[in-house]
């Protein structure tokens, strides 16, 4: 980390579930956080974090209603600050999803959200709990925490995505799931990382260190 | 590889955390944010924190709030609340505190829709139905209400189903005749309510003796062994009690 420099992270509160532990394991890795639901707080900000845990269709209702949609775009896609979506803040970067009905995401990845399916006795319809990960490629979201960490997953709907290329993690449950993806500035992760006691705090170090660069990742 | 859970259940009473026997006489086991620090350092997969008096004595969740709130800054790691929770506001407050999932008992009795309009707000995977279950003399496990004190008619397997389908992520399923006595789980009643829904069960109460802990994932098919005796009065830590686990053979982090 460069000396002197404190990393500013947007917590952004659209109503979905917690985001106290996110904001704390923030402040617990030094940086400045603001938890805000105001879209132009937005631009104050160095990177942005999307959590959430809750429905698809609430999260995406509660993103318009906010008038959050525009300023993500503005700050993510145009002005390609480094993002992070965790669990719901994943999947909200899909086309669309299928729970509950029909609805549309932000469209940043080519993906659609499905729901989980038991697989006999032993796996259940929600994913819930510590799954090991096997990172792809040379993200640096993983950087120094060996060949399969292990991360705390709760969910009931996974990442149907069509564009392998931006798939930079995988978990076995069932099948094969996206744990994670990465597309330029954008990050997403379907576990949850300020659960994941040190493992989680130090992938959350690296999102906030990470800065892009010639090379890849 | 999905991992086997061990949880830690801590027992809120006023301002100290205590272990019940038979959910009755209770001992004080320690300090609401010391201990909790000392099971996430010790590699603890969940906690689950209580207040377990508060539907008996016609409490709220402000004591427990309270509690999970002073956490939040110093364990990172998932916590399900529960104790007096009647309502989707009791809910969204635990929840803004810090909790990840909210453990809900005597209120989902009284009003079984609760699950579902929780569910529908907050998702399943927030939402775990706690049920405490003593064995009658015919053998058949009734399910209680209020801190154990209250016979509600419902039998552990009917009503397990029931919170399934009604849109419950977890159970969380305890055995008071067992609690606190250190004898092992109720193996039969753990494996006949994991057996017959389609979500984890979390057990809870006997475990004395590390082999209950294998034994209550293997034989009972809980997806998570919960423990409060054990931690509190043997010498057994989570990462001990891990390393039993693998090796016999569990999937354990």
């Amino acid at each position: 980390m460069e000396p002197g420099v404190t990393r500013t992270v947007a917590v952004i509160d659209y109503g979905m579930g917690n985001l106290t532990s996110v904001a704390k394991a923030f402040a617990a890795l030094f940086a400045e956080v603001i938890v805000t639901s105001d879209p132009k707080a937005l631009s104050n900000a160095e990177r942005l974090v999307l959590p959430g845990v809750g429905a698809f269709g609430q999260g995406m209702d509660n993103l318009r209603r906010l008038g959050l949609v525009g300023a993500l775009h503005r700050e993510v896609i145009e002005r390609r600050k480094p993002f992070l979506g965790i669990c719901l803040g994943m999947e909200l970067l899909a086309r669309d999803s299928l729970e509950q009905g029909h609805h549309l995401g932000l469209g940043w990845l080519d993906a659609t959200v499905r729901p989980l399916e038991p697989v006999g006795q032993t796996l259940k319809s929600i994913h819930i709990g510590w799954n090991d990960i096997r990172p792809r490629g040379e993200c640096r979201l993983f950087t120094g925490l060996g060949t399969e960490p292990c991360f705390y997953f709760v969910h009931q709907y996974w990442l149907d995505c069509l564009d392998s290329d931006v798939v930079t993690a995988t978990a076995s449950y069932g099948r094969e799931l996206v744990a994670a993806i990465q597309r330029e500035n954008i990050f997403g992760v379907q576990f949850h990382p300020e659960k994941s006691q040190e493992t989680g705090l130090a992938l959350l170090r690296n999102f906030l260190h990470w800065q892009p660069d010639r090379g890849s990742c | 590889m999905l991992k086997t859970r061990v949880i830690p259940t801590l027992t809120l009473r006023g301002s100290r955390l205590v272990k019940t026997c038979q959910f009755g006489p209770a001992r004080d086991v320690g300090h609401p944010v010391k201990a909790p620090m000392v099971y996430d350092a010790q590699l603890a997969d969940e906690l689950i924190f209580v207040d377990m008096d508060a539907s008996r004595e016609g409490r709220g969740v402000e004591r427990i709030e309270a509690a999970i709130s002073a956490l939040a800054g110093s364990c990172f790691m998932p916590v399900t609340a529960g104790g007096g929770i009647r309502s989707l506001e009791d809910i969204r407050l635990l929840l803004l505190a810090g909790a990840d999932k909210v453990s809900i008992n005597t209120a989902v009795i009284d009003d079984p829709s609760l699950i579902e309009r929780a569910a529908e707000r907050f998702g399943s995977q927030c939402i775990v139905i706690a049920i405490d279950v003593r064995r009658a003399s015919d053998g058949a496990y009734d399910v209680f209400a209020t801190g154990g004190t209250r016979q509600t008619g419902l039998l552990a397997v009917g009503w397990a189903r029931r919170v399934a389908q009604l849109g419950a992520g977890e159970i969380l399923l305890t055995s008071i005749d067992r609690d606190g006595t250190m004898s092992g789980y109720d193996l039969d009643l753990v494996r006949i309510v994991a057996s017959s829904v389609d979500i984890p069960v979390i057990a809870s109460g006997g475990a004395g003796r590390l082999p209950d802990l294998v034994d209550v994932i293997m034989v009972g098919r809980a997806a998570a062994a919960a423990a409060a005796s054990l931690f509190h009065f043997t010498d057994i830590s989570p990462i001990k009690a891990k390393a039993y686990m693998k090796r016999a053979g569990l999937q354990v982090r």
